[in-house]
């Protein structure tokens, strides 16, 4: 083992050629799991059994000259909140602990059937309700690059696995900047593929009109690879996008290329004011730069509805998710706290199998939802989707792409945000690609006080992920280098 | 417009979604719920009434399946996963009060 | 639509003054659909499986599980709709959010406010039309079990939940509040069901809980229109218990009203032993169920070719089975042999008899009393025809060609070898003439009361007669003719006195 390798790309290729086996670039990964893996809490079960059968089933089809896939032998790591057959899933939460699910999400069965290695269910807040991974039944996350710190939320376990070497690509799920805001904070690529693009099938839901699976990788075009990997109809998910996927990798080549020739930016003027800390509006200053110097045109432009997004959102999420989340009664699976009557067990189960985030946004939702208020709030937040859909419309009829912070700040330290309405304004630049469906990134982009990565936000419209992509690999190739996460596990294949 | 939310709403919302809160917590969760409600009165200022919802964002219709038999699940894979189970049933304590 | 279309009731309940009220009730019918595999998922939709056996993640309701509509179950549903004379409309589903243990994800998916069929209508045999509001697709729930203690929801230690029904499509057949008497509440299910029957939708058995009414009742000073408060009755698990419940419920509120009680709308349930409604839970203090739309699935917009495919394979309804049948056969529509013969899916044989040739009266009078259902498919309706011709020209007695036909069933052998092979011919008169005047003669006391005796008593001794005339020719004469010489005998005794 001589090569770099860091990447997804750089390991399959290597595993199948035959120079190095899925299971020496698994035991490599575990070994950094073991060495570094308490100090980040980045997982809250490690499928030790599960990845080492998954590496030698890849193995001994490589032995028999079969394809194992895309993803042959890279490890992954899986969000917590997908379906493992078999395998824990909690959602990080105290209701949950200890069910194993019957089934495979759509997804996971994909990333199997390509080959990926899953290394172990990753920590978020408790089922997805948050910004920092703060709000996990099982503690926090750690951020690699400061442990004092969180890693974002509420993807931060997978974001961490990746920034920390423990797999070089991970699941996560984005329903108002899941996956993007922790991939900002933790320096590595997160994407929401455009609503519908990836099946939610096992997908724990949390508010079923703006969840989105996605990828997390150290680089674009590893991120290219897994959405190619998971992206495509599924039949067990109504909202699946009949649409076969588009192929990412031209796009990816040319942005690497530096090619953005005739490539229309629109920074959003609302997310670049009050509120985004100076050091993040600097870097996407500089990203702005870069894409001019790539050939794309660079315009400040104006999407009057993200004003509302959060607003929208807070209301939104929660009623989705108070429905969602009355299944956890006691009866079927997970936890039940004893009562004497089927009702009096409900109530002790779901007050003491649920932690106070979750609680609030179950009870915000089901008042937005109750009588006499569902007008004023949930059924006026849905028009305000609807405005932000048509004001999102105006923008791209000028621009193929928008760009924007992905979040107001980098890292910031645990308990700093405990006051649940400002812990909702870390998702300010995220939510309205939520609301309106459309897919959007977040790339790291140099770094900000401390040395903290910084990343910026590449939006797109409907299915519009290949002009994504590509000006995302040509912000990657022109990010000034910050180097690795301090509490990193070492590279493997001994080259850096 | 509504009123702010009471320590009377939340009560009641406690009990709709089958959560039982302290006197401290729903003093604090009145707090809580009431802040962020309150950020929510931009968005109940505007006057969108002929603006539609959008409950889907991407507009799909008639998706639909064959009527085919699929997979089923193992009963005892099922049942393992069960607080209580009984003679191949789920088992819950006596229920109180009629279906609605 | 409401009072126009209904007949004005016969029906009241009177007061203890005299004062007469009128009752007005709305049914809501659930009907299971008689689909292969649930509405939202590919789970078997069978009746009497062992428990939690036709589960999977979604009508368990996993984690992580989604639903997908099932293509047969929107095809049923438009078929009810249609049969009901509905509108069909672009609908949405929705949740309803409340907490129940047999509901596995702790909210039903139903349509609420864009139902698939809206303003629809229903004609019962005796010619009122009920107004159909809605017929509306959703799921249906697990099973419980109520377990030690009395084995009773009240009493029971615990209870065991069975998933198997939770799923299941149903459809939700809400009419207008068109209906006045407990008969024709009876009436509407009865006729319902046979529709859905004969569309194919459900096999509709109340005994099976696959079909499912609840009774909103309410009263009325008779004369007024304004609605009274009306309640919901559950757990109806008859079309005679139906009946009941409203008579007991219409009388149970009048009692109310007339001390100066009010009516609590709400939920009450039959109890089939007690013969009484008993309140459920109050609806002033019911869940609010805070529906909202489903976003794990997209609107069904049927469109047309679809709608026209679906009129296009609907069958005959019941009701002009009924008016064709009747009219061929010289009977009213409402006569209780059409509505039978109908029912039991008999009438295609009828006209295949009578388009063979068989007089029409001659052959719904045998298919009607002497083909059993179960039999009817081995009947060649030719042979039907040549018996009836073989009847009509004297040559089997009415009883003769019962004992032939029966035969002609069993062996599928032409009527008329059955009839040689038995002996059978009919008797002449000049011969019945003899017999008749020796029964007379034998039989005075009976024979004067027949002649001078009112209608009824001259009936009962025309089966006295008959039967002894029979005896005589061990079954060879002819009913009618008997009759027939037994009247005329009569009107010269009269004429002689
Ligand atoms: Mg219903
Ligand atoms: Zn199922």
């Amino acid at each position: 083992m001589s090569d770099p390798l860091d990447s997804a790309r750089a390991i399959a290729a290597a595993v199948r050629s035959g120079s190095v086996s899925a299971t020496e670039v698994l035991e490599a990964h575990l070994a950094g799991i073991a060495a570094h893996g308490d100090a980040i809490a980045a997982f809250n079960h490690v499928m030790v059994d599960e990845a080492r059968a998954a590496a030698a089933a890849v193995d001994a089809a490589v032995a028999r000259g079969d394809d194992p896939g895309p993803l042959a032998g890279v490890p992954i790591a899986l969000k917590d909140n997908l379906c493992t057959r078999g395998v824990p899933t909690t959602c990080s939460s105290k209701i949950l602990e200890g069910w194993r699910p019957p089934y495979d999400a759509t997804v996971v069965q994909r990333v199997l059937a390509a080959g990926a290695v899953p290394v172990g269910k990753t920590n978020l807040d408790e089922f997805a309700m948050g910004s920092s991974t703060e709000h996990s039944a099982f503690g926090p996350t750690r951020n690699p690059w400061d442990l004092e710190r969180v890693p974002g939320g509420s993807s931060g376990g997978s974001a961490a696995a990746v920034a920390a070497g423990f797999a070089p690509i991970a699941l996560g799920s984005d329903t108002g900047g899941s996956i993007r805001q922790p991939a900002s904070l933790c320096g590595v690529v997160g994407v929401k593929p455009t609503y519908g693009l990836v099946s939610r099938y096992g997908l724990v839901a949390f508010a079923s009109s703006l969840d989105q699976i996605g990828p997390f990788a150290t680089t674009v075009s590893d991120a290219a690879d897994l959405l190619g990997v998971i992206a495509g109809h599924d039949p067990l998910d109504s909202t699946s996008i009949p649409d076969a996927a588009a192929d990412l990798g031209p796009a990816v080549a040319a942005g690497r290329n530096g090619d953005l020739a005739g490539v229309r930016v629109g920074v959003i003027a609302e997310l670049d004011g009050d509120g985004i800390d100076a050091d993040v509006r600097a870097q996407l200053d500089a990203a702005a730069r870069a894409i001019e110097d790539a050939g794309g045109h660079v315009a400040t432009t104006s999407v009057p509805a993200v004003t509302y997004g959060l607003s929208a959102y807070y209301l939104i999420a929660p009623a989705e998710a108070s429905s969602n989340l009355a299944r956890y009664d006691g009866v079927r699976y997970g936890n039940r706290v004893e009562g004497a009557t089927t009702g009096e067990m409900m109530d002790a189960t779901r007050t003491a199998g649920f932690g106070d985030e979750v609680k609030r946004r179950i009870m915000l939702g089901t008042y937005a939802l109750s009588a006499g208020y569902y007008d004023a709030y949930y059924g006026k937040a849905q028009r305000v989707r609807t405005l932000m859909q048509r004001d999102f419309a105006e923008a791209y009829a000028s621009f193929d792409v928008l760009l924007a912070p992905t979040a107001p700040t980098v890292a910031f330290p645990f308990g700093a945000k405990d006051d649940p309405p400002t812990m909702y304004l870390s998702d300010v630049c995220t939510i309205p690609s939520n609301l309106a469906g459309h897919p959007a990134m977040s790339v790291p982009f140099g770094a900000g006080q401390d040395g903290l990565p910084v990343g910026v936000q590449v939006l797109a419209p409907t299915l519009g992920e290949s002009v994504m992509f590509r000006v995302a690999a040509a912000l990657e190739a022109a990010a000034p280098l910050v180097g690795r996460a301090p509490h990193a596990a070492p590279p493997i294949g001994g080259v850096r | 417009m509504p009123t702010p939310i009471s320590r009377d709403d939340v009560a009641r919302v406690a009990q709709l979604a089958r959560l039982t809160l302290t006197d401290d917590e729903l003093d604090r969760f009145t707090g809580q719920l009431g802040a962020v409600l309150d950020h929510a009165r931009d968005i109940e200022a505007l006057d969108i009434d002929d603006v539609p919802p959008t409950a889907h964002p991407y507009p799909l219709v008639n998706v639909l399946r064959a009527d085919e038999v699929g997979a089923t699940l193992d009963r005892d894979e099922v049942l393992a996963q069960a607080p209580s189970a009984e003679d191949g049933r789920f088992r819950v304590p006596t229920i109180l009060g009629q279906e609605p | 639509m409401s009072d126009q279309s209904a007949t004005e009731a016969a029906y009241v309940v009177e007061g203890s003054e005299g004062d007469r009220w009128a009752i007005v009730v709305g049914l809501e019918v659930h009907v299971e659909l008689a689909t292969a595999t649930k509405l939202f998922c590919a789970c078997p939709n069978v009746f009497g499986d062992e428990p939690n056996t036709n589960v999977c993640p979604t009508c368990l309701g996993l984690p992580g599980s989604l639903p997908v509509l099932n293509r047969n179950a929107v095809e049923l549903a438009m078929r009810i709709g249609r049969a009901l004379r509905c509108t069909v409309e672009p609908s949405v589903f929705a949740r309803k959010n409340y907490f129940y243990p047999d509901m596995p994800k702790d909210y039903q998916v139903s349509q609420y406010d864009k139902p698939i069929n809206v303003d629809g209508e229903l004609a019962l045999p005796d010619g009122t039309v009920v107004g159909i509001e809605r017929a509306h697709l959703e799921e249906d729930t697990g099973k419980n079990t109520h377990a030690g203690g009395g084995g009773r929801i009240h009493d029971a230690d615990y209870s065991l939940i069975d998933y198997n029904r939770a799923g299941v499509p149903l459809v939700e057949i809400v009419s207008r509040p068109d209906i006045r008497t407990p008969d024709q509440a009876r009436a509407y299910v009865a006729e319902l069901r046979q529709l859905l029957v004969a569309i194919g939708a459900s096999d509709a058995r109340m005994e099976e809980a696959s079909m499912r009414v609840d009774a909103n009742v309410s009263v009325r000073p008779e004369g007024t229109t304004e609605l009274g408060t009306r309640c919901e009755i559950k757990n109806l698990n008859s079309i005679r218990s139906l009946g009941r419940a409203i008579e007991y419920e219409a009388r149970r509120q009048v009692d109310l009203l007339e001390t100066g009680e009010r009516v609590r709308q709400e939920t009450r349930h039959w109890d089939e032993d007690g013969g009484r409604t008993r309140p459920g839970r109050s609806k002033e203090e019911a869940e609010d169920y805070r529906y909202f739309d489903e976003p794990d699935l997209v609107p069904v917009a049927p469109d047309e070719a679809w709608q026209a495919a679906v009129d296009a394979n609907l069958p005959e309804l019941p009701a002009s089975r009924r008016a064709r049948l009747a009219e061929r056969a010289g009977r009213p529509t409402t006569d209780g042999g059409v509505a039978l013969t109908v029912e039991r899916d008999l009438d295609a044989l009828a006209h295949a008899a009578m388009d063979a040739g068989g007089d029409p009266a001659r052959v719904l009078t045998h298919v009607e009393h002497n083909v059993p259902v179960e039999a009817a498919g081995g009947l060649d309706p030719a042979q039907l025809a040549d018996l009836v011709r073989l009847e009509l020209d004297g040559a089997l007695t009415a009883t003769q060609a019962k004992t032939v036909l029966a035969e002609v069933i069993a062996s599928g052998r032409p009527p008329a070898d059955i009839a040689a092979e038995r002996g059978f011919e009919a008797m002449d008169t000049s011969a019945l003439e003899g017999t008749i005047d020796e029964i007379i003669a034998a039989n005075p006391t009976e024979w004067d009361d027949y002649v001078h005796g009112d209608d009824a008593r001259r009936g009962k001794l025309t089966g006295f007669f008959t039967g002894q005339v029979m005896k005589a020719t061990k079954g060879q004469a002819d009913g009618k003719v008997v009759n027939q010489l037994l009247g005329a005998r009569r009107a010269a005794a009269l004429a002689g006195e």
